[in-house]
This record gives C-alpha cells, structure tokens and sequence, in this order.
C-alpha cells in the first residue's frame, strides 16, 4: 500500500514553474531532464473570465509498476511505503525502465549516463522533511500527504 | 554538516529573503526564510544556483579594446582596471567639471552606496530606470498624497477586493505578496483584472475586463463616476483628509459608466457589477495603481485616477487597505547610518533638470532618459562619463541606437554588474560584481507594518575574479581622493557602523537573518493622520498645487488613444513568472524553461494574415524587424500584439540567450524622449507595428 502522494491545490497553484526548478537543483540535474511538471489546459471563458486549471504530474510510484520488472540490473525498486526509486549504482542507463512505463516517466540524465525519476525524495522525506518540490513551492499549493490507512 | 547562510535572492529586484545552505565550500540548497516565506521560492530564485555554476559572465575586469560595442576585450587586473577609470574620471573632473559624471543604478533597499559615490565625487547627478518603469505611478502618488509609491503597502491578504489594472501580479512575482493574493482568494476576496489580454493573473480573477489598449484612463474614469453616483465612497474621510472634491465631481460629470464602457469596448454590465461589488466591500478595496506604467500617454493621469479610487474608497490605514509602511523610528529605534547623509550635497543644478526645470519632478533618481539630451546637446552642461550599476539602459529603455549616439559624446562609459549587460557589452570598461551568493551587501531596512533589517551574508566564494560593489566603489573613492566618505575596510566594519546608532550589533542577525524592530505590527491613528500628507497644502489634493504650478492639469479631460493605422498594431509588453527581464534569459535552467518570446496576436486578426499558430512572423519598425513564433489566441485585443520583454540579446558571449527571441525595446524607435510631461515616464506602448508571415517559414526544403 503506498503511503504518500503528492497532492496540487489547483485553486492555489499559479503555474510559475517554480517546483519543477527546485526539484532539478535538488537532484543536480542538468539541462534535459524534468521529473515533475506543470501543465495547462487551453483557456475557456467561466463566467465571461478566461480561465485554466493547472495539473501537475510526477511518477505515480504505481503500485505495481511496469518500471520494476523490467529493468534487467534490478536498480528499479519499490519500497515497502510504496517509493518506486533507481538505485543509481545499479543502473546501467538502458532506459528499459522507461520504455516500460506508460508515460515514460523515467528520463535519461545526460550528466550520469543513467536513468533518473522522482523518487518522492525519499532521503528529505526519510529524514522528516518535505520533498523538495513541496518545501518550496511558490503559493504552498503542493502538499506531500501521507495516507493513512482505514 | 551543512551551514545556514542567511541571504536575499538577486535573481530580480525583489530581493526575496532566502536561507542557503553550504556544505564544503558549495551550495547544496536554497529556500525562501522560513520564517518570513516558510520555505517559498520561485523558479528564479532555485536557478541561482545555475547561474553561480555558469561561466558565461564576465570573469575578470575587461578593458576595451577596438571599437565600442565590438566585443573585444583585455582582461585586466582589479588594480589596473580601477586605474584606469579613476584616471578618465579624473580627466573629466578637471576638463569639464565634476557634475560631467553621472551614475545610475537598479534602485533598491542599497542605493545608499553609489549614490553616496557619485556625491562623493562631487556631482548631482545620479538616476536609475525609474523613467522607464515606475515614475509615472510615484509622481502621480506624489502629487495626491504628498508621498511617493513607496509611501503606501497594499494589506492584500486581508483586503476583500484587490483591482489590478494590467498589474499581472502572480506573473510579476513578489513572493511574498503573492502568497497574499492567493490568501485572500482562498478566503473568498474578489480580484478585478483589467488588461488587453488575459493573463496569469487574470485567470485567477472574479470579474476580468480586456479593454481596448491605452483606455485605462477611461475605465478609471468610469469607476470613479459610478462610485460618487452611487455614493459610494467615505465621506467622513474625503472631508477630513482631502481637498478638490467639488472639482473631482464637476469634473467627471461627462465620464458615465456607459460611455466608459463603450470607449473600453468592455460591456456596461460588468462595470456595473463591478461597482455593486465594491460598495458592498468598500473600504476594504484596494485599487493598485499599477508598476511598470512607462506605457500610454495617459499612464500618469490613469494611475493617479486609480489612486484617487483609493481615497474615494477610504481606504488609507485599515486593515484590508492601504497603509503607511512603519519606519524604524515608529519602533522607537534609530535608523541605520547612511553613507550619502555624511556627503556635503552637491549644490550643482541636476543635468537632467529634475528640480529646476522640472520642479514637479521627485529629484531623488531624477529622470535616467534626459541625460541623454544632455549628453547629445551638451546642455544644460556636459555629460561626459557615465557608470552603470546593475543597470541595463539598453534593456530597458527604448531606441538602442539612439541611446548608443548620444553615448558616443562620452568620454568614459562603465557598467558594473554581475553579467554581460547589453550596455556593458558597448562600455569601455566592465567591473564584475560577484553574483549575489558570492558577496554581502550592506544592510537594508525594509519598511512595513512590521519594520525590520536585514542583509545578505555571503554563502560561498566568487568563483571568478570578481568583487562586491562594497569594495568595488570604496577602492574607486580611495583612488579618486574621496575615501573618506567610505569608512570601512571590511564588510564588518561596514556593518557595524551602519549598525551603530541602532542599538544591534551584527549577532543579532544570526537567528533568522533579520532583526525585526517589533513583535506586533504598527497601525496610525486613522483619525490623527495629518501631517501624513506631505503636499503644499497638508491634505491630499485631488487637484494638486504643484501640478497647477507647473502649469499642468491634475484632472485631465479624456482622449481616446490613436488607433492603429490598417495593418499595424501596438506593440505591447509584459513579463513571465520563470523570467526577470533581460537578466535571467541565459540562466540555464531558466532557459530551458522559456528559451525564446513569441508575438502573441488575436485570432481574427492572424486569419486575415494567414498567420497560423506557431508561424514564424516578422514584427516591423522604421528599420528595424524582429521574427519570432506567433501565438494565435482569442485573448488578446485585435488592436493589440504582446511579446514578453527581455529578449533578443545580441551579447555573443552569451550563448544562449544570443539573439533569441526578439527585443521589443529596440522596436521602440523614436519613443526615447517620448516623455508623458506630467508623470515623467516614458510612453512605451505608443509603437505600432507591422506584423507579416515571415518569409523564413519552410515551404519545401533543399538541403544539399
Ligand atoms: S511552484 Fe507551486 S504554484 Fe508554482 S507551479 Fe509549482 S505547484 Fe504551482
Ligand atoms: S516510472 Fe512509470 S511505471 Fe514506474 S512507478 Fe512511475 S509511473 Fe509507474
Ligand atoms: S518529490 Fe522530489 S523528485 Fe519528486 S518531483 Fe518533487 S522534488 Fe522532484
């Protein structure tokens, strides 16, 4: 059962593309590779307002994935609170991983050689922080929630 | 183990408080001050870790070599640069004076220290980009209240309605106000948008009007007539504190909502509900009257007008209002000590004529574009040497070329700055600033309903040969005889006797990065208010005594904007939430996010010139054409086309911002003097321009 999820606040969200930089300086990407995202719909007037909703999309840590099988080095991993992450030092870069994932979420970092995804930063989280992301979001309209279980 | 480094972002010139952490000499993480942003940063203020790993800026004081603007440099030592200048400095003293040099600088919380240094050599004059920006919004403050723009902050988080006249606020990017705006929404306050194409703020409004471009003035006009038809406004408050009424209200007598709206081309009713709506929330509405408003004729009355909406609401020191920003001093404690207040004041009479000519002028910064009169007609006097300090003329202010003829008079041209400005690239000698996580500044005082100090540590050392503006101009004083004005050899001494008078020592700031002078904020007496009002007469003048001296109409009669010629547009201009201005176009993460502008054009307008979306097209002036990828979008005015400022740079050494995109300033042509003789900003949006498919579009390719 995954324990956590990255939740959009819609309402709040001003689509500055903020999280998607603090999450690439966080992980010391280089240009390329983008592990979440913020998009748009078109505009459609509401009430004579033109309006839009932003979505923002990162890895869904399925819970069954199609990443984990397939990588032939075994770096793909789901933890027990549900965290799908590489382990870098497995990785061989074949991007397998990617092929596999309906979205292509897994992305090819330039800079290593090897595969690169969100991993819900899992070494801030496993030290009571927030993601990245969430930390330093503009607005604070992303919100790391932890799910309990009913 | 990581240190915290307290800092303000420099990304934009909002200066974010930020907390940094280091760890072996880097830089592993950025974060708004948790205590004063819990954490929020934008997408700038993350990349300036990009642009601290990024080689692309200068790295080591570059002389001139050839001819200006041919980019060929000698990289040169800290000693001889400085040498240099302070010889041409000293030849321009003693040929034409001290008043032939003159600085401008990026304006801000640390403007203390160039303007000390030009006063410390003697002349008057120093400037900023305010004329192309804000001036028109300060002066047309100035001339109601008595007090500048600065003289008022918004309470937007309590307000119940905000009004945005093309104000796009969420894309502008003021961290912390923005977290104020989206506040207030969340608690079920309404935002009016008004603007000729929707935008990132508009999109989050409750009532949005496109009006037909440089028609604000009538909008405001319109507000204010329905707001005193249906009484709607503070009498107690317009008794007590004002003077003009009577002349306001004979004055917009014409001016009807249903004429307003028709010239806005907006419908009646909304501007109906509008004024419904605020005489339900009234006083808790605030009008902002506006920033960047160097753009239509009438920008100086439109803003002054948005500006008497706020009076007419009552709104001036209440909660959800408008509200003085509290000083040190309110808190009971003495400010920091300032460089320039030690300098005997230059008595030499300002060469862009701000006090004598112009007297209805704020002589602060002055007027940055009439010293290029004076630089071209050698009147009032000569201006022979000018120094920029992180600021970008040629980015900012319109006609490139013409800016660059009237330079050519000058005998010394310096841009200090952290990396290759347009300007910079056409001066004769560039002194780098370390960027902003590689130096500290001097300490600033920001005002507010809670006033507090605070600075900017340094995090981690230059990576280049390049220094902080506090030593940069103490060694330049030192060399020019004038280092008496700069008593420091170190940033802690600097800060130290900054400190001094205060009571603080420099510790203080080591818990949160800031000194907050008070735990509760301050409000006024809003019924003892006077003395508040600094005008000739004390009150706020809806009709203003220095207007009148200076022979100009407070109330100006309305006239409709010029329409564009067939097969012209207006060329307007605005901003992206990932950029700020020219500065961060060759940031490479930030690039990488919005790595060229487009024209954004209407849909109908586009089909009648078979420009479809993504088409390349070609933006013309009298000579001078830019092509970008065109947006084709039904929310635009059909007089209008937009581009987002900042682009289409031409410094090669900048590789990836090289001519990306394109510049709408250097479009602009002949608007350099196109100076609005009230408001004294220029008129940006008067450029019309040609828009045609470019031929570059592929039709067939051969490519061997
Ligand atoms: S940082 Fe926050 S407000 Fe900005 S785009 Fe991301 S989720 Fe939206
Ligand atoms: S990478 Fe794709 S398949 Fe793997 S967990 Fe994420 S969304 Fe699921
Ligand atoms: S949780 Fe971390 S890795 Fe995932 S998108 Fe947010 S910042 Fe990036």
């Amino acid at each position: 059962m995954n324990k956590y999820m990255l939740y959009l606040n819609s309402k709040r969200c001003i689509g500055c593309h903020g999280c998607e930089v603090h999450c690439k300086t966080n992980k010391e990407l280089p240009v390329g590779p983008f592990l979440c995202e913020i998009s748009h719909d078109p505009l459609t007037a509401v009430k004579g307002v033109p309006k839009t909703e932003f979505h923002f999309r990162s890895c869904y840590h399925c819970e069954d994935p199609y990443c984990v099988p397939i990588c032939p080095t075994g770096a793909m991993i789901k933890r027990e609170d549900g965290i799908v992450y590489i382990d870098t030092d497995a990785c061989i870069g074949c991007m397998a991983c990617a092929g596999a994932c309906p979205w292509h979420i897994p992305q090819f970092n330039p800079a290593t050689g090897k595969a690169v995804k969100c991993d819900y930063c899992m070494d801030r989280v496993d030290k009571g922080l927030k993601p990245a992301c969430v930390s330093k979001c503009t607005t604070h309209a992303l919100k790391f929630v932890t799910l309990q279980e009913v | 183990m990581a240190k915290t480094v307290w800092s303000m972002c420099g990304m934009c010139s909002v200066r974010c408080p930020i907390r940094v952490e280091v760890e072996d000499g880097k830089i592993k993480w950025i974060e708004g001050n948790p205590h004063l942003l819990g954490g929020a940063l934008c997408a700038k203020g993350s990349a300036a870790i990009a642009l601290h790993k990024d080689s692309e800026r200068p790295q080591q004081p570059l002389i001139r070599r050839g001819g200006r603007g041919a980019g060929k440099w000698d990289p040169v030592s800290w000693e001889t640069a400085l040498d240099y200048v302070a010889e041409k400095i000293n030849n321009i003293r003693e040929k034409y004076g001290a008043r032939a040099m003159m600085l401008s600088c990026r304006g801000g919380p640390w403007a203390d220290l160039p303007k000390a240094f030009i006063h410390a050599l003697g002349s008057p004059n120093f400037t900023n980009h305010d004329s192309a920006c804000g001036r028109n919004v300060h002066h047309a403050c100035k001339t109601l209240y008595g007090v500048g723009r600065k003289g008022f902050i918004y309470d937007i988080k309590n307000t119940k309605h905000l009004v945005l006249f093309g104000r796009n606020i969420l894309a502008s990017l003021r961290v912390a106000e923005v977290q104020q705006v989206m506040d207030m929404l969340d608690k079920g306050g309404r935002l009016t948008y008004v603007d000729v194409r929707q935008s990132l703020t508009g999109i989050k409004s409750t009532n949005f009007m496109q009006v037909r471009p440089g028609t604000d003035y009538a909008l405001a006009l319109g507000m204010i007539h329905g707001i005193i038809k249906a009484e709607a406004y503070d009498k107690e408050f317009i008794e007590k504190y004002t003077t003009g009424f009577d002349e306001l209200v004979s004055f917009i007598e014409p001016y009807d909502v249903n004429w307003a709206a028709k010239e806005c081309g907006i419908k009646v009713g909304r501007l109906k509900r509008f004024i419904k709506e605020v005489t339900e929330d009234r006083p808790k509405v605030v009008f902002h009257p506006g920033w960047m408003l160097s753009r239509y004729r009438d920008s100086f009355y439109a803003s002054r007008a948005l500006s008497i909406l706020n009076v007419l609401m009552g709104n001036i020191e209440i909660e959800g209002g408008q509200q003085f920003p509290k000083t040190p001093g309110d808190c009971g404690i003495k400010g920091l000590r300032t460089l320039d207040s030690q300098i005997p004041k230059p008595e030499e009479k300002r060469a862009d004529g701000v006090g004598w000519k112009y007297k209805h002028f704020d002589k602060g910064p002055g007027l940055f574009h009439l010293f290029y009169e004076a630089m071209a007609t050698g009147e009032p006097y000569p201006i022979k040497g000018i120094i920029c300090y992180r600021h970008d003329p040629f980015n900012c202010f319109p006609d490139v070329t013409a800016q660059k003829e009237a330079l050519d008079n000058c005998e010394l041209i310096v841009s200090i700055d952290t990396h290759y400005s347009e300007f910079g690239w056409y001066s004769d000698v560039i002194l780098p600033e370390s960027m902003f996580l590689e130096r500290e500044t001097p300490i600033a005082t920001q005002k507010g309903p809670k006033p507090r100090f605070i600075l900017r540590q340094r995090a981690v050392e230059p990576r280049f040969d390049t220094k902080p503006s506090w030593e940069i101009f103490k060694r330049l004083a030192d060399k020019l005889g004038a280092g008496e004005y700069f008593p420091y050899n170190t940033i802690e001494e600097y800060w130290n006797w900054q400190l001094e008078p205060t009571g603080y020592s420099i510790e203080d700031f080591n818990e949160k990065g800031f000194v907050s002078l008070t735990d509760k904020p301050i409000m006024y007496d809003r019924d003892n208010l006077d003395g508040k009002f600094k005008t000739p007469s004390s009150k706020i003048e809806f009709v203003s005594q220095v207007l009148k001296e200076a022979g100009l109409p407070s109330l100006k009669p309305y006239e409709s904007p010029q329409k564009p010629a067939k097969g012209k547009f207006r060329l307007v201009f605005g901003r992206s939430p990932v950029h700020a201005h020219g500065h961060t176009i060759n940031n490479p993460l930030l690039h990488e996010l919005f790595p060229e502008n487009s024209l954004w054009i209407n849909t109908r307008s586009a089909a009648k010139l078979g420009i479809k979306e993504g088409d390349l097209v070609d933006v013309i002036a009298e000579t001078r054409k830019g092509t970008v990828k065109a947006h084709v979008t039904d929310f635009i005015h059909p007089e209008a086309v937009y581009t987002v400022h900042g682009f289409g740079r031409q410094v090669p050494l900048q590789s990836r911002a090289y001519h990306a995109g394109m510049s709408d300033q250097k479009l602009q042509e002949g608007l350099l003097q196109d100076m609005d003789p009230a408001g004294g900003g220029l008129c940006l949006c008067e450029k019309f321009v040609i828009v045609r498919r470019s031929s570059r579009n592929p039709k067939r390719r051969v490519e061997l």
